[in-house]
């Protein structure tokens, strides 16, 4: 395995998604969960929310087409720990969630896929999601290792938990080669569990 | 200074921190369904990885599975073709599969305890954000993504960042008519849906000491509805008289040994907590959402907000879920018509959830144009509740009587709603879409108060109604 799973920075065009508590059913609706794989879930990505707009969704609009960072507000992807949330976010071409707060098994299924989740200010969420509706063609840079956002001559602070961030840049956010690295040091702690001895049963 | 249960746990099941800062975390217990594990079980094959633990992994599947006819193959090819892929999954990595064949098929988070796999002290894992359910039991319950449940199946662990601990105190007793899911849903709207981010829920207090296993269940379940990920009580007898005899549990002088132990992992009478938040067990009344999110949620006599009296973000929050709802500002929740009742979901499918709403049922007629039904959340649940006789007590009435699953708190099988039906609903979300039409509405609450409304046609207060109860 040669591949480069370092994620420095992302560079790309954005899409802003204004609202607090999206949850991950409106990311991607229970039904698209009836498939033994992750295969063609970016085209349904908000899909009840879209329809219900009419086509005036973000993610219909063209001007928005091939971005690659998301900008939300507070408390996006509660509710179900569906990994298909992000699956489909990635699938569409999504990268990077800038916003407010993150629910936290969104949170954690994200780095687990390498999709960055950064944390900005309020306002600051207000202010990007402006700027892009003023002029979606405008590129930004998501600097995951400096832990900053930005866009021309503008830049607003991200806040990235370390762990996380050096797990990104080292390209180590897999963690599975990690965890099946050391099964004896494991099999010691599972060893040790009084539940696990059958509490001193024979 | 003391430890708390999650601190005493967590170092326990520390078996190092990893490069990344997160700790790697054995997990005691694996619990696995159909619908988010077919792509992980893909996954070990593509690494040619095996299941480390098997014996420590249970599957069963809830999510997709019909609950009308069971005859095989089902109705529905893709359920179906679900069904063999976790029957195949659980054979070729040796995972104890429970399905209906062995009489304890059910919703996971209702089997994992009534089968006494969910002890005190362990930590556990599920595909599945409402795992918190089995912190009833005093462990540690983590909801976890596919790419996470392929990391437990081959190593036994899982890479997470530590937790702080909320202490939420329930003083008093509660009202009639006032139940577990009212207290969950009025933390929920006191601290918010994204209050506890962070956090793990520690409940206590005289409510809690006083609760049955099966509603300290029903709160910690929703304790995701808050953002907390994890939420849990303390073991103490009543947690000890529920495991003792079931299938999984410790048997004999072994049971006494664990008794001894899992006094040991209770937080400590000096523990500190980051956080502390008390609540007066009087102020809680029966409660109904009104919203999109659970924390939309008021008091069954309350009124609805009035976005004109609220500004910015918030208002803007209550104007989109009143206009999804097609609520009225100002209005009174109570007597909103409804279409469909349904009483089920891992937060309210036990047998005492079925007895409550039975006992309300009883002697009633389910309102014309409202469809009723009633799904057991497991096939254990659905034998006590026959041999009780409580099937025809809801059938009497009116009320569909079906087989163990999720049903129509996701509507991933045939149970869903039609266009912008509205649902007085027993189970944990209320997001747009969850019950299966984009459009469909729905209003959570007790199974008493699903009753109460199947039969009024309309939200009703549960106290004005019911016979005496708890």
């Amino acid at each position: 395995m040669t591949t480069d799973m370092r994620v420095i920075e992302i560079t790309g065009t954005a899409i802003p998604l204004r609202g607090n508590d999206i949850d991950t059913d409106r990311v991607i609706p229970a039904r698209y969960l009836r498939a033994v794989t992750f295969d063609g879930l970016g085209e349904h990505v908000f899909e009840d929310d879209r329809k219900a707009m009419g086509g005036a969704h973000p993610f219909d609009n063209p001007r928005y087409a091939g971005a690659s960072v998301l900008v939300v507000n507070n408390n996006f992807g509660s509710g179900s720990s569906r990994e298909h949330a992000p699956q489909a976010l990635l699938r569409w071409g999504i990268e990077a969630v800038v916003g407010k707060s993150f629910a936290e098994i969104f949170f954690g299924n994200c780095y687990t896929l390498g999709i960055v989740c950064a944390v900005v200010s309020s306002d600051d969420a207000a202010e990007i999601q402006n700027a892009v509706e003023a002029d979606p063609a405008i590129e930004f840079t998501v600097d995951v290792d400096g832990c900053v956002l930005r866009s021309g001559s503008r830049q607003w602070p991200l806040s990235i938990p370390e762990a996380v961030r050096d797990g990104l840049v080292s390209g180590t956010w897999d963690a599975i080669g990690e965890l099946v690295g050391n099964p004896a040091e494991v099999r010691r702690v599972h060893d040790s569990l009084p539940y696990v001895r059958g509490f001193g049963a024979d | 200074m003391g430890k708390t249960l999650l601190e005493k746990v967590w170092d326990l099941h520390t078996v190092r921190e990893l490069p990344s800062g997160q700790t790697q975390l054995f997990m005691g217990l694996h619990l696995v369904h159909e619908v988010t594990s077919p792509q992980a079980f893909q996954m070990l094959r593509e690494r040619d990885l095996s299941v480390r633990y098997p014996e420590r992994t249970f599957a069963t599947a809830d999510h997709i599975i019909p609950t009308d006819s069971r005859r095989r193959p089902y109705a529905d090819a893709m359920a179906e073709e679900m069904f063999v892929h976790i029957e195949r999954n659980s054979v070729d990595f040796g995972l104890e599969f429970f399905d209906e064949s062995t009489g304890r098929q059910g919703i996971v988070h209702v089997i994992g305890p009534e089968l006494g796999l969910t002890q005190p002290g362990m930590t556990i894992a599920c595909g599945d954000s409402h795992t918190s359910t089995h912190g009833a039991f005093g462990a540690v319950a983590i909801g976890i993504g596919t790419s996470q449940i392929r990391d437990v199946l081959a190593s036994g662990c899982l890479a997470i960042d530590p937790l702080k601990v909320r202490r939420i105190d329930v003083s008093g007793s509660l009202g009639r008519g006032v139940y577990a899911k009212d207290v969950i849903l009025h933390i929920i709207g006191h601290l918010g849906v994204h209050g506890g981010v962070g956090y793990a829920y520690e409940y206590g207090g005289d409510v809690f000491d006083a609760f049955s296993m099966e509603e300290r269940m029903t709160v910690c379940n929703m304790s995701i509805e808050g953002g907390a990920r994890v939420g849990y009580v303390n073991p103490d007898q009543t947690t000890y008289d529920y495991i003792r005899g079931r299938e999984f549990a410790p048997k004999g002088a072994a049971f006494d040994r664990a008794v001894e132990w899992w006094e040991t992992m209770k937080s400590d009478a000096d523990a500190d907590y980051d956080s502390l938040v008390e609540i007066d067990g009087a102020d809680i009344e029966p409660m109904v959402t009104w919203g999109i999110n659970p924390g939309q949620v008021a008091g069954v006599g309350e009124k609805l907000p009035d976005p004109d009296s609220l500004e910015g973000a918030q208002r803007a929050s209550v104007e989109e879920a009143l206009a999804f709802m097609k609520l009225q500002p100002g209005a009174a929740i109570a007597e909103t018509p409804i279409d469909v009742a349904f009483i089920g979901s891992c937060t309210n499918s036990r047998i005492s959830d079925l007895r409550e709403a039975a006992k309300v049922a009883a002697g009633g007629r389910v309102a014309k144009n409202v469809k009723a039904l009633v799904v057991p959340g497991s096939q254990q649940v659905l034998k006590q509740a026959e041999a009780e006789g409580l099937h025809e007590t809801f059938l009497a009435a009116g009320f569909e009587w079906r087989q163990a699953g999720c049903s129509m708190c996701l509507a991933m099988n045939p149970d869903k709603l039609v266009g912008d039906q509205i649902c007085a609903s027993s189970s944990n979300r209320n997001f747009k879409g969850r019950q299966g039409s984009p459009t469909g509405r729905t209003l959570l609450m007790s199974p008493a108060m699903v009753a109460a409304a199947a039969l009024a046609g309309e939200v009703v207060d549960v106290r004005t109604v019911s016979r005496p109860t708890a």
